[in-house]
C-alpha cells in the first residue's frame, strides 16, 4: 500500500455539486470531486453508481445539469470531448481504440498527424512519440512497431501515450487493468507512478480493490449517484471501503463452505488428461463441493475448463462421470452428459446480445436438446427469480442489462438444463459487488443442491473465500492441492512453481 | 439491486415481432394509396390480385429470411427459379400425367441446391455471398446450355392451376390458390420461428459461438436455412411458372428483389435480428409499391432504381436507428 500525504497544492480540477439526469432519472446528485496534480484519485462504486457518468462529464461527453467544473481555478464548460482534450483532460477507455495494422506513432497521432508540405511528417510524429514513451520510461516500444505486434500491456501504454500526447494535465482511466494479465498490472503500476511524478492528476475508476489501495491517495465512493465518502486512502481499510460501497463487510460476501456431510460421491474424475496445452491432469469433483482452480494467467486454468466441457477436448487420458468412463468430444456431448460451462468471455461466448432474456435463458435447452429433451418442464419465471435477475421483463434484450444481470442470464441458461457438473470461468469478472454476492450465493446454493462445481478466478480472495478445496496450476500441469481457506502465499507459491506439493 | 422484479410479463402486449412496425405502416399507406390510384382496388378482388402477384416473392422472402437471419445471403434463388421453370417445362412437355412426379422433383432439386450452398458455406468456409453468387452463375450457365436461350417444352394445365386459378369464397369472390398456399406457408414459418429451432437460428446470426458452446449444431442449422431457401425458390417457381408461363428470364433479378424485400422488412443483414412476418410484409410492400408506380404511369424501367434506393435507405435506417441515443448507465 502506498501511503503518501495528500498534496496541499490547489486542485487542478474542482467539480462542485454535479448533478445529472437521464430521461428523468437522476444518475448523479450533488457530487464534489477534486483532482490534485500528482495524485491518483480513485472513484469506486457498484455498477450504475454513476462513475462513468461523472467521468464523462469531466471529459466533456456529457454536460452536467447542475453544478460546476473548474479547471485550474476558472470555470470550464466543455461542449465536446475535443474541447476537454484541448483543455488538457484525456480519457483512457476500458476498451482499446487502436488500429492494429498501424504503427504506434500513427495510432498516437491518429486524426491529428503533424503535416509538412502537405504530407504527414512521419519523422516528427515518430520522434515525438519516442519522446513521450521515453518520458514514461517505456523504452521497449518502438514508435514504428505495428500495434498488433504489441502485448496487451504495451497497447495499454500506447493508449496512455495517446492520451498524454495532447499535453494532458488530467488523465481519467476507466478500468485500465480490465484487459491486463496479472503480471502486466505491475507494469501499469510503474507507469502510474511516473505519471504522478510528472504532476498529472489521475482519476482512476476500478472494481479491483487491491489496485485502488495500491495506487490511490484519495478515494471517493459513489452509491446510487450520490457521494458516500471522500477520504484519504490511508485512512480506509478494504473492509470499510466495501461497507461504504455495499453496506456490508467483505467476509460477509462469501457464503459458508460445505460441511463434511454435504460432500458426496465423486461426480467427475479426470485421469491423466492432456492435450496441446495440458499434461497429466488428475482431478476429482465431488457432488456438493466447490473446487477452486488457481494459477497464473496462461497456466492452463481455462484450458482445463475447456477440455472438460468439450470445447478443446482432452486428447489423452480418461474422463469419468459418476464412475463411468465417457467421451466428451464437443460442447454438445458435454452438455448432454450434464456438464455446464460458464465461459470467461461473457459477451463473446456467453450471450446472444441482441436476443431477449427469454431466448438467452432457453438457448442451451433449445440448442443442445431436441424435442425429446429428457428434461422436466421449465418454469422460466421461477428460473429467472432464482438467479435474482433484475430486468424489465423476459422480452428485454440482454445487451441493455448491466454486466451483473447479464451474468445472471448466463447462469440461468445453464441452470435451465439442470447440470450436475458446473464449470465457471471468472464468473464475477467486471460485475459489481452486489452482483458478485448474488453469484456467490447462487453457486453455493447449487452446490448444496448436489452440483459439483469447478471455479476459476483470478481474484484470489474470491477463490479462497468460495472454494472447499483449491487446485493450483503451473504451466499446464496441476502443481498441487490445498485444503479450504489457504493463504494467498500458499497459492502463489504453487502457482509460481517454487515447490511442488503432492496432493494433500 | 436487492429487490427482484418479477421477470414475468403479466401484461403482455400484443406484439407481432420486433421491427415489424415501420414496414407495416409503409404497407398500410401504400394500400390506401392504391385504393385512390386505381379503381381495381375498390373491392377485395383487387387486393387478392395483388396478393397473388406478390405470393412468389413473399414465399421467396420466407426462405431468404432464414438465410439472412442466421448470418448469410442467398443470391442463387433467382437463377434457381428460372432453372426450375425450365426443367418443369422440359420434363412435363404438355403431359398432364407427368405433373404428379415433376412437382416433388422440383422441390427436391431446390432442396439439393440449398444443401450444396449450405454445405460449401459451412464445411468449406466459403462466405455464403460468394458460394451463392457462384451458384447463380452455374445455374445461369446450365440453363443457357440446356435450352440454348429459348426453353423448350410446355407446362401442363394441372401444373399451372396453383399459380393461375382460384376457388370461390362467399363475399371475397375468387380466391387464388396461391394465396391459400401462401397463407399456409406463413403459418408454418411463424410456428417454426417461435419454436426452439427457429429461435436458435436467430441466435446463430447474433452470436454463433454462444450457440456452439451451448451445444447447438450450428453447421447443420445454417445448412438447413439454405435448404429451406432452395425449397422456397422451388415453390416460387411453381407459382411463377403457372402465373407467367415458361421463359428463360422468369427469375431474373429475383435474388436482389427478395433481398430488398427482406431488408425492407427490417431484417438486419448479418443476422440476429428481424421477424419472418416482417420479411414477408417487406415483399408485399415492394409489390404494392411497384403496382402503385405502375398505376401512376411511372416507367417500368424505374423499378430497379426504386429497388436500389429502398435497399440503401432501409439498411441506413436500420443502422442509424440502432445507434443507442440513450446513454447507458453502466459504469
Amino acid at each position: 500500500m502506498v501511503v503518501t500525504g495528500l498534496t496541499d497544492e490547489a486542485p487542478v480540477v474542482r467539480m462542485r455539486g454535479i448533478g445529472k439526469q437521464f430521461l428523468g432519472n437522476a444518475v448523479l446528485r450533488d457530487v464534489d470531486l477534486d483532482l490534485h496534480p500528482g495524485e491518483v484519485h480513485a472513484l469506486v462504486g457498484e455498477n450504475g453508481a454513476g462513475k462513468s457518468t461523472l467521468m464523462k462529464i469531466l471529459a466533456g461527453v456529457h454536460r452536467p445539469d447542475s453544478g460546476s467544473v473548474e479547471l485550474g481555478g476558472s470555470e470550464a464548460t466543455f461542449g465536446s470531448p475535443r474541447e476537454a482534450q484541448a483543455a488538457g483532460i484525456s480519457i483512457v477507455h476500458q476498451e482499446f481504440n487502436l488500429l492494429g495494422d498501424r504503427t504506434v506513432a500513427e495510432n498516437v497521432y491518429l486524426g491529428r498527424e503533424p503535416v509538412r508540405r502537405g504530407q504527414v511528417d512521419r519523422r516528427r510524429m515518430e520522434a515525438d512519440t519516442a519522446e513521450l514513451l521515453d518520458g514514461l520510461g517505456e523504452r521497449g516500444i518502438s514508435p514504428r512497431t505495428p500495434v498488433r505486434r504489441l502485448a496487451v500491456a504495451q497497447r495499454q501504454v500506447v493508449e496512455i501515450v495517446k492520451a498524454l500526447s495532447t499535453d494532458a494535465r488530467v488523465l481519467a482511466m476507466d478500468e485500465p487493468t480490465a484487459a491486463l494479465a496479472d503480471h502486466e498490472v505491475e507494469l501499469l503500476y510503474g507507469l502510474v507512478k511516473r505519471l504522478r511524478q510528472r504532476g498529472i492528476a489521475i482519476l482512476y475508476v476500478s472494481h479491483r480493490l487491491r489496485e485502488v489501495f495500491d495506487l490511490s491517495q484519495r478515494i471517493t465512493v459513489l452509491k446510487d449517484g450520490e457521494p458516500v465518502t471522500s477520504t484519504a486512502t490511508a485512512e480506509l481499510t478494504p473492509d470499510q471501503l466495501v461497507r461504504h460501497m455495499v453496506g456490508r463487510p467483505l467476509d460477509a460476501l462469501f457464503p459458508d463452505r460445505a460441511a463434511e456431510s454435504e460432500t458426496g460421491a465423486v461426480r467427475l474424475a479426470v485421469r491423466g488428461g492432456g492435450n496441446a496445452r495440458l499434461a497429466g491432469i488428475d482431478l476429482e469433483l465431488r457432488a456438493g463441493e466447490i473446487v477452486g482452480l488457481a494459477g497464473l494467467q496462461g497456466a492452463g486454468r481455462s484450458a482445463v475448463a475447456r477440455a472438460i466441457c468439450g470445447v478443446d477436448p482432452f486428447a489423452t487420458g480418461t474422463l469419468e462421470l459418476e464412475g463411468r468412463p465417457v467421451t466428451i468430444g464437443s460442447p454438445r456431448s458435454a452438455i448432454r452428459h450434464g456438464i455446464a460451462f460458464v465461459t470467461e468471455d461473457r459477451k463473446g461466448e456467453g450471450l446472444a446480445l441482441r436476443q431477449s432474456v427469454r431466448d438467452n435463458a432457453l438457448l442451451v435447452r433449445r440448442a443442445a436438446f431436441g424435442r425429446a429433451r429428457g428434461l422436466g418442464a421449465l418454469d422460466l419465471a421461477a428460473l429467472l427469480r432464482s438467479v435474482t435477475l433484475v430486468a424489465r421483463g423476459p422480452g428485454q434484450e440482454v445487451r441493455y442489462l448491466s454486466g451483473g444481470n447479464q451474468q445472471k442470464v448466463v447462469l440461468a441458461k445453464w441452470l435451465a438444463v439442470e447440470p450436475r457438473v458446473l464449470v465457471v470461468d471468472e464468473p464475477t469478472r467486471g460485475i459489481d459487488v452486489g452482483a458478485k454476492k448474488a453469484v456467490y450465493d447462487l453457486l453455493r446454493g447449487l452446490a448444496r443442491g448436489g452440483v459439483a462445481i469447478l471455479m476459476i478466478s483470478s481474484e484470489l480472495p474470491e477463490l479462497i473465500g468460495m472454494s472447499d478445496r483449491v487446485l493450483v496450476m503451473h504451466e499446464g500441469r496441476l502443481a498441487g492441492e490445498l485444503p479450504a481457506g489457504p493463504s494467498e502465499e500458499a497459492v502463489m507459491t504453487l502457482a509460481t512453481g517454487h515447490t511442488t506439493v503432492e496432493a494433500a | 439491486m436487492t429487490e427482484t422484479l418479477p421477470a414475468t410479463g403479466k401484461t403482455r402486449r400484443i406484439r407481432l415481432a420486433d421491427g415489424t412496425g415501420p414496414v407495416l405502416a409503409v404497407l398500410a399507406v401504400l394500400l390506401v394509396a392504391l385504393a385512390f390510384a386505381g379503381p381495381a382496388y375498390s373491392e377485395p378482388a383487387g387486393y387478392l390480385a395483388l396478393l397473388k402477384r406478390a405470393a412468389p416473392l413473399m414465399i421467396l422472402a420466407i426462405g431468404q429470411y432464414f438465410v439472412i437471419v442466421s448470418g448469410g445471403f442467398d443470391l442463387s434463388v433467382g437463377s434457381l427459379v428460372t432453372a426450375e421453370v425450365v426443367i418443369a417445362a422440359r420434363l412435363i412437355d404438355g403431359d398432364e400425367g407427368a405433373t404428379v412426379w415433376v412437382i416433388p422433383l422440383l422441390l427436391a432439386t431446390g432442396a439439393l441446391v440449398g444443401l450444396v450452398n449450405g454445405l460449401i458455406t459451412t464445411r468449406l468456409l466459403v462466405p455464403s455471398f460468394i458460394v451463392t453468387l457462384g451458384m447463380l452463375l452455374v445455374l445461369d450457365g446450365a440453363v443457357f446450355l440446356w435450352t440454348g436461350g429459348s426453353p423448350r417444352g410446355a407446362l401442363s394445365e394441372a401444373f399451372r392451376v396453383v399459380g393461375r386459378e382460384g376457388f370461390e369464397v362467399p363475399l371475397l369472390g375468387a380466391v387464388p390458390w396461391s394465396v391459400l398456399l401462401l397463407a399456409a406457408l406463413v403459418v408454418a414459418a411463424v410456428v417454426f420461428m417461435r419454436g426452439g429451432t427457429g429461435r436458435t437460428l436467430v441466435a446463430i446470426g447474433d452470436n454463433e459461438t454462444s450457440v456452439l458452446l451451448g451445444g447447438g449444431r450450428v453447421e447443420r442449422l445454417r445448412t438447413l436455412a439454405f435448404v429451406l431457401s432452395g425449397v422456397s425458390a422451388a415453390i416460387a417457381a411453381i407459382l411463377l411458372g403457372g402465373f407467367a408461363g415458361v421463359s428463360a428470364q422468369v427469375g431474373d433479378g429475383l435474388e436482389f428483389r427478395v433481398i430488398t424485400a427482406v431488408v425492407l422488412g427490417g431484417v438486419v443483414l448479418g443476422g440476429g435480428r428481424g421477424s419472418v412476418v416482417a420479411a414477408m410484409a417487406g415483399a408485399l410492400t415492394l409489390e404494392a409499391l411497384f403496382s402503385l408506380l405502375n398505376l401512376l404511369g411511372v416507367a417500368g424501367g424505374l423499378e430497379s432504381a426504386v429497388q436500389g434506393v429502398i435497399i440503401i435507405a432501409a439498411v441506413a435506417y436500420a443502422s442509424v436507428g440502432r445507434i443507442p441515443f440513450r446513454t447507458r448507465r453502466s459504469t
